[in-house]
């Protein structure tokens, strides 16, 4: 192993922690190398946490290295540009680095070799506000590259009172890793210049880069860099114990703060960004560079085993090919043997997150023994840094009992993995809590939708409601307004006439109970009458009577006018009611007769549209922004 | 004597205040709906599809909170919606009611735009207000909004709705339950 650096006792060890073989030496010798330039790229769309970014090119346009291809969709995102130039060939669903295997949208770029740049600009981030550094991150696409890919812009600006203490993770606690030790080894003094854009940006009183024992090149070129700094900047060596690296564990080991459950850094006057992105952070601000490459180390069964500043969207296979993949590597994982996943295919292109990629072969990672029953020994325990029961909550994950693992905060664990490494019954306990967590995550989703599908219903339901009684209304105030017409100029014969008339309605009315009553047995549906149509469900039970409750409410000179005007509504029904069988039989062959026609237009022009889309079918583009 | 009616004035007393000081309670902390159909009617999936029998899915729940419903008759609650609801009530767990239809995967309505007549007739059937459009205009379905109901189907006169099932994406997959290969050693 190498030398340790020298231990400072300003450390605060937090809970449990393991120390599994680090296996950083086969790479963290050789310098980062520029990575190839691949004859085609694919780079995901959905490269952050929250929204997917919407693409702004089209299939067939040519763009340039740095060039924005799709934009952040709202607060929660962060844009994403083209790694080199070349022509957009695809924007489709295709495989990307994620355990499910499930295709997500891409951008496909066949690059043109030229490599040719955009036009780069420095920020004048001194002189901008807060919003405007803010979206110029957001543009620039820059995420957490330490793996969680968090959008950097919305840790930015959020304190008025500035910060305690700045946390820059540099711990990389995860066996194999070594890109944020050559990143700090050969380009410290640029780290460094991130660290004081980031402090003033963040206001910080104090910065504390964490990093563990075993970097000890690492932490020499970065004590050099910070040398110059005019504000409170300490290199802070940790010991190596997986996960110091953990954000919640690094702001404990340096500041001795411990953050509750369910509670933000920030709102403990601490925030921690890791010692990549900050580099990113320096590169979009002074050189006007978006992320479009990152620094990924390639080990475990390769030949050349070292760190690659590979393109975002570097087919995996093309950076196995340039390490020197051996023939017997069956499985890749991204990220480190610890928190990372089995890649589903090698024609997966590099994501944002992607700090490492082991080739496994069953030599360097032999099959794993068969799972045990748990002995309740508490060696989990023990070792979960987040101070959690893992036994308990494998218990309740493996009967699903959710509710139970949630009280025992579930969702404190951040998946190191640390409970299973010490298992002596190889239980594999995050698979547990993974499975637990998408759960409860998925109860929780359909829990809102059926929510927000109740408060629709019952908005229908007052809508209807609401619209009855305002027709109601309407008919008692026209009826009210010809009753008073008919007042004004009243003469003998009108009266005779109006009496007559309102004999004839009161027998038509009775009519047209009856023979509504016949036609209710006999044929329940008349679907194309517009006052019968589909009546829901729903209306026809919570609304039983729905006409007296209106007119109640009224003073009984309006109630006798709507019962006036209602007499007359009914009335014309039932004079529809007492139509001759030949008079209805001819008005429903017309209805008939109209709805056919409509009915064979609409197959005319559905066959039409059907043979136009055959033939247009061939040249039709494939993607949500093309 | 005294002191067999001073003790018979204290408990009358005492018993006039403290029927006071309930009869404030049950008027200050009187609550209006009946709790348990709000508790069945959030288990219920708000499909409002009336499959159970009832128009809705609040009046499902009104109808279990009455005993006058089994709980086994909501498909889209599926045999989840049923352990849950027979543990709320303590119940059996019984086996889904086949005559109100089986448990499906999610699904949402499309409209085929090139089939539609414009009539309104599934817009007047949607519980949810799903359905955009209007009298002789192209008709389209929200589908984040669909609750996979069905209702929109049956009164459309030129069959153009078709229920299309909601795959899984990146964004809603979820972990699966840890599977331990079985591995057969070869007796020796």
């Amino acid at each position: 192993m190498n030398a340790r650096a020298a231990l400072a006792v300003t450390f605060f060890p937090f809970h449990g922690g393991v120390h599994p073989p680090e296996h950083k030496d086969e790479s963290s010798g050789s310098p980062i190398v520029a990575g190839p330039i691949p004859a085609t790229l694919v780079v995901p769309l959905h490269q952050s946490i929250g929204n997917m970014a919407k693409a702004l090119v089209n299939v067939g346009d040519h763009v340039l290295k740095g060039q924005m291809i799709a934009a952040a969709d709202g607060t929660v995102s962060a844009a994403v540009h083209a790694p080199t130039s070349g022509r957009v060939v695809s924007i489709s669903p295709q495989r990307v680095p994620h355990p499910s295997g499930l295709l997500e949208y891409c951008i496909t770029i066949e690059s043109d070799g030229e490599d040719r740049w955009i036009d780069r600009n420095r920020f004048d981030w001194r002189n901008a506000d807060g919003r405007a550094i803010r979206d110029y991150l957001r543009d620039m696409g820059v995420v957490g590259l330490g793996g969680a890919v968090f959008p950097s812009h919305l840790k930015i600006g959020g304190a008025k009172d500035g910060l305690d203490t700045l946390v820059i993770n540099a711990a990389e606690c995860e066996p194999f890793i070594t890109c944020d030790d050559r990143l700090m080894r050969e380009r410290a003094s640029q780290v460094v210049e991130g660290i004081k854009i980031l402090q003033a940006l963040l206001q910080a009183r104090e910065v504390l880069i964490g990093v563990e024992d075993n970097k000890p090149e690492a932490i020499d070129a970065m004590r050099a860099a910070i040398a110059g700094c005019d504000f409170k900047i300490e290199v802070v060596v940790v010991p190596t114990l997986y996960p110091s690296g953990g954000a919640k564990q690094l702001i404990k080991l340096l500041t001795n703060k411990e953050v509750p459950s369910g509670v933000r850094s920030t709102d403990l006057g601490v925030q921690c960004f890791n010692v990549a992105t900050v580099y990113t952070i320096y590169r979009a601000i002074e050189h006007g560079e978006p992320v479009i490459s990152r620094v990924v180390t390639l080990t475990g069964n390769v030949d050349r085993p070292g760190n690659v500043d590979a393109l975002i969207g570097t087919p995996i296979a093309d950076l196995l090919a340039f390490a020197g993949n051996k023939a017997d590597s069956d499985s890749y994982i991204y990220g480190g043997p610890m928190m990372g996943f089995e890649i589903p295919g090698t024609d997966v292109g590099l994501s944002k997150a992607g700090n490492c990629i082991i080739a496994k072969s069953s030599g360097l990672f032999p099959a794993k023994p068969a799972e045990m029953p748990c002995i309740r020994c508490g060696k989990c325990a023990d070792a979960c840094p987040a101070e959690l029961q893992p036994m308990d909550l494998y218990w309740f994950g493996k009967s699903k009992n959710f509710g139970k693992a949630q009280e025992r905060n579930l969702f404190d664990c951040i998946e190191c993995g640390a409970c299973a490494y010490v298992c002596p019954s190889n239980i594999q306990l995050v698979d547990y809590f993974r499975f637990s967590k998408s759960e409860i995550w998925a109860a929780e989703k359909s829990k809102k939708a059926a929510d927000q599908a109740r408060e629709r219903h019952e908005f229908r339901q007052f809508r209807e409601e609401r619209e009855k009684r305002e027709r109601a209304e309407r008919l008692a105030a026209k009826a009210a307004q010809k009753h008073d017409a008919a007042a004004a100029s009243s003469d003998p014969a009108d009266a005779e006439r109006a009496a007559k008339i309102k004999a004839a309605m009161e027998r038509a009315a009775a009519k047209k109970a009856e023979a509504a009553a016949a036609q209710v047995a006999a044929d329940p549906i008349t679907p194309l009458d517009p006052d019968a149509t589909a009546v829901p469900v729903a209306e026809a039970v919570s609304a039983p009577a729905p006409e007296p409750a209106p007119v109640s409410q009224l003073d009984p000179e309006k109630a006798e006018r709507i019962r006036a005007a209602m007499e007359k509504r009914a009335a014309e029904k039932a004079e529809l009611e007492a139509m001759s069988p030949e008079e209805k039989a001819a008005r429903e062959a017309e209805k008939k007769a109209k709805i056919e026609a409509a009915m064979a237009a609409a197959a005319a022009k559905k066959a039409a549209k059907a043979a136009e889309a055959a033939k247009a079918q061939g040249d039709q583009a494939d993607g949500p922004g093309a | 004597m005294l002191t067999f009616t001073l003790a018979i004035a204290i408990m009358a007393i005492l018993a006039i205040l403290l029927g006071a000081v309930l009869g404030w309670a049950a008027i200050k902390y009187k609550v209006d709906e009946d709790p348990l159909v709000d508790k069945i009617d959030a288990i219920l999936p708000q499909t409002q599809c009336g499959q159970c029998g009832f128009p809705g899915c609040k009046p499902y729940a009104t109808a279990i909170a009455n005993e006058e419903a089994d709980i086994n008759r909501c498909p889209p609650g599926g045999e989840d919606g049923i352990r849950k609801l027979a543990d709320l009530l303590g119940k059996e767990f019984k086996a889904l009611n086949a005559e109100n239809g089986e448990e499906k995967a999610k699904a949402v309505a499309v409209i085929d735009e090139d089939t539609c007549i414009g009539c309104t007739l599934c817009i007047q059937a949607c519980p949810v207000d799903a359905i955009v459009g209007a009298a002789k205009h192209l008709h389209t379905i929200v589908s984040s909004e669909c609750t996979g109901c069905e209702l929109c189907i049956a009164p459309c006169p030129v069959d153009c709705i078709s229920m299309q099932t909601v795959g899984e994406t990146v964004s809603t997959w979820k972990w699966r339950y840890p599977v331990i290969p079985l591995t057969v050693k070869a007796a020796a």
